[in-house]
């Protein structure tokens, strides 16, 4: 196969985000190769074990890092489009915002919040609008989901309040019933 | 005679009142949200699998086939209505169906997909009822040797067989691998990958690995191209309304869809897409009218969405009678099953009759639902179609954290989440495929441990995998299916396979 040296372009340089891929493959083929260590020290009797076949996998891992690193280096990884950073950040903010106060405020601030969040990172400015919305649209998904299908999503005070009005209207609409 | 027996006894649990109504809330959800754009068939069912926690397994199996099938006609309609699908297995419904929307024969296109849907997922789910008796007693001789090279057969033609690059396919088969060893050993009980930490003994969920790929790697990746690719919804002006000649030319390429999708769906090989590019080919060739093609051609509409709906039915095959998932959509519908400790394969058609033949005849049920409701309630999808990115973003993202936070909301399964999100990012810029990652994920466990059962038996000798005819020709096919891509691809004749791409499902 010569062609191939004929064809290169002189201007393919080496891709180095493909690299940083292929070094994460083989950091993770490390990784699976120290645990499974661990794990066969553990099992001594059997030769097919529950190491055997992490072992495996962490060989093909490395066998595939390094055919990616020979990829890289040959400029085959295809062409990416440019990646607009903010509006990824403005999403990955919103649901680590939501991951944190979800134990706090209950599903629906921390929803909304992430809701607001995420739409601001698509471009909807109007935070007066969303947050409302995806709160008041979180509720009532919490009541769906919560009560109706007793999902255990996690309730603050808000929830609180909906749960109490709730069967208060029950109560009113059938006295003596809930 | 059998297994038509059964098929009525099915349809016996599928009419009772309470069943039929899990399946319309099933295909009325399952189309309302396959119609969002961005959102394909496995991404439905992987959101909507938290509404089915509670009910109990037939119930939950009904609803889960009526979102299967609904999430299958939803992408239909974006991909006539919006040139942008939401599955590849809509790519091709989208040459031809938004060029006939554009030319003001949207309504047309819609129900040409609808009806040839329908039909396929007619003839297909018959099919299904009478092949799959075949394949149990073919199966139930199978040892763990047959269903390991089964499953590598699986992992090759779902990772490397298509697309456009053997190595990344490989690497996200192995990145789902590598995750399907996070957890306790069912054997041994030794804790693998879980670096001291308990919630990762069960290993990852399927949903949440998922929905994290499917649902907030998208999002971020359509994030990231900023304002670029304006989409503009197609108003469907004029009569819904099929004439004569629109049915002259639908009814055969619906039947040829059908028997060209069918069979490929219900080997393992793949997604739906293969099926529908074929039909595509086969009408482009069999056409009276090859100068409408490119420009709105029915047949181009009707053959692939009849293709993509009989394969859809078709993975249904390996799936119930093998327990052999070889899309995205069945290794999160297997999840599912296993929710209830369920496990499809030979056995489950023994074991627990009522439950599968009941479900096969929902999606008999599911189907005439469809095509019943369908048409009437277009008005009502194309109004979701022009939510703005904004609102149904933040809504997609919403329901993708609320099946999450209802399953398991500790910071660990939500941590988890938020990572295989960005990892699902980094998946689509570097342009490695998605499914190959969840099928490995649910796939491997289940092939290590028929591994080991066999060598087991064997007592550590690996050349009994070669022993079996069957297992050999399986593996052999398995090789073959890895080297000759690798071949043409290196040889620069890799376009046709990377245009069967196999990538939402």
């Amino acid at each position: 196969m010569s062609t191939p040296e004929l064809n290169r372009q002189p201007e393919r340089r080496p891709d180095r985000a493909a690299l940083v891929v292929a070094a994460v493959l083989l950091v993770v083929a490390g990784v699976v190769a120290w645990d499974a260590g661990h794990v066969a020290g553990a099992v001594q009797y059997a030769r097919i074990g529950p190491q055997t076949i992490p072992y495996v996998v962490a060989a093909c891992l490395a066998g595939l890092g390094i055919w990616t690193v020979v990829e890289a280096l040959r400029g085959d990884f295809p062409a990416r489009e440019t990646q607009e950073l903010r509006p990824v950040l403005w999403i990955v903010g919103g649901l680590l915002v939501q991951i944190a106060t979800l134990r706090v405020t209950g599903f629906s601030i921390a929803t909304g919040l992430m809701f607001a969040l995420v739409a601001r990172g698509f471009g909807e400015r109007r935070i007066w609008l969303t947050l409302p919305f995806g709160i008041v649209a979180s509720a009532l998904i919490w009541l769906v989901f919560a009560r109706g299908l007793s999902l255990s999503l996690p309730a603050g005070p808000l929830e609180a309040a909906l749960g109490n009005g709730l069967g208060a209207l029950i109560s009113l609409v059938r006295p003596g019933g809930a | 005679m059998e297994t038509f027996d059964l098929l009525v006894q099915g349809l016996g649990v599928a009419v009772l009142p309470m069943n039929l109504l899990y399946a319309l809330i099933g295909v009325t959800l399952g189309t309302a949200v396959g119609v969002l754009p961005g959102i394909g068939p496995a991404l439905t069912v992987a959101l909507l699998l938290p509404v089915t926690y509670r009910l109990d397994p037939g119930g939950s199996l009904i609803m889960f086939a009526g979102i299967y099938y609904g999430g299958m006609y939803g992408g239909s309609t974006t991909s006539i209505l919006l040139n942008t699908p939401g599955e590849s297995a809509s790519i091709v419904t989208a040459l031809e169906g938004n060029k006939m929307a554009r030319a003001g024969r949207g309504g047309p296109a819609l129900a040409t997909a609808a009806i040839g849907s329908f039909v396929a997922g007619l003839i297909a789910t018959i099919a299904l009822a009478f092949i799959a008796p075949w394949v149990v007693r073919f199966a139930l001789a199978f040892g763990p040797r047959e269903y390991f090279a089964l499953m590598i057969l699986a992992f090759v033609t779902v990772s490397a067989a298509f697309g456009d690059s053997t190595l990344r396919g490989l690497v996200s088969l192995f990145i789902g691998l590598t995750l399907g060893l996070i957890g306790i050993d069912m054997q041994t009980g030794q804790s693998r990958l879980t670096f001291g930490i308990p919630d990762l003994l069960d290993g990852v969920e399927v949903t949440t690995l998922a929905v994290a790929l499917f649902a907030i790697g998208e999002t971020l990746y359509i994030a990231a191209q900023g304002s670029r690719a304006p989409d503009s919804v197609e108003p469907v002006r004029g009569s819904l309304l099929m004439t004569a000649a629109d049915w002259a030319r639908s009814w055969k390429p619906w039947l040829r869809g059908t028997l060209i999708g069918f069979p490929i769906g219900a080997m393992p090989a793949g997604g739906a897409e293969i099926g529908t590019f074929f039909s595509y080919a086969v009408e482009k060739r069999l056409t009276r009218h090859p100068e409408e093609f490119g420009h709105g051609a029915i047949e181009g509409v009707a053959g692939p969405e009849a293709a993509n709906n009989a394969s859809a039915a078709g993975t249904l095959v390996p799936l119930l009678t093998l327990g052999l998932p070889t899309t995205a959509t069945a290794a999160i519908m297997l999840a599912g099953f296993q929710q209830y400790g369920l496990q499809p394969g030979p056995l489950l058609f023994t074991s627990n009759p009522q439950l599968v033949w009941g479900l096969i005849a929902s999606l008999l049920i599911a189907n005439f639902m469809l095509v019943v409701l369908n048409l009437p309630m277009i008005g009502l999808w194309v109004r979701l179609l022009t939510i703005p990115k904004p609102w149904l973003y933040a809504g997609i993202l919403l329901f993708a954290t609320l099946g999450t936070i209802g399953a398991n909301p500790s910071l660990v399964e939500l941590g988890l989440l938020l990572a295989f999100g960005l990892m699902g990012y980094a998946l689509r810029v570097f342009d490695f495929p998605i499914a190959p990652v969840v099928v490995g994920l649910i796939l491997g466990p289940m092939a290590e441990q028929q591994l080991r059962r066999a060598l087991a038996i064997s007592q550590g000798d690996v050349l009994v995998l070669f022993t079996s005819p069957l297992a050999a020709i399986l593996l052999t096919l398995a090789a073959l299916a890895l080297i000759v891509p690798t071949i043409l691809r290196a040889r620069g004749r890799g376009q046709i396979l990377s245009e069967l791409a196999a990538d939402a499902d």
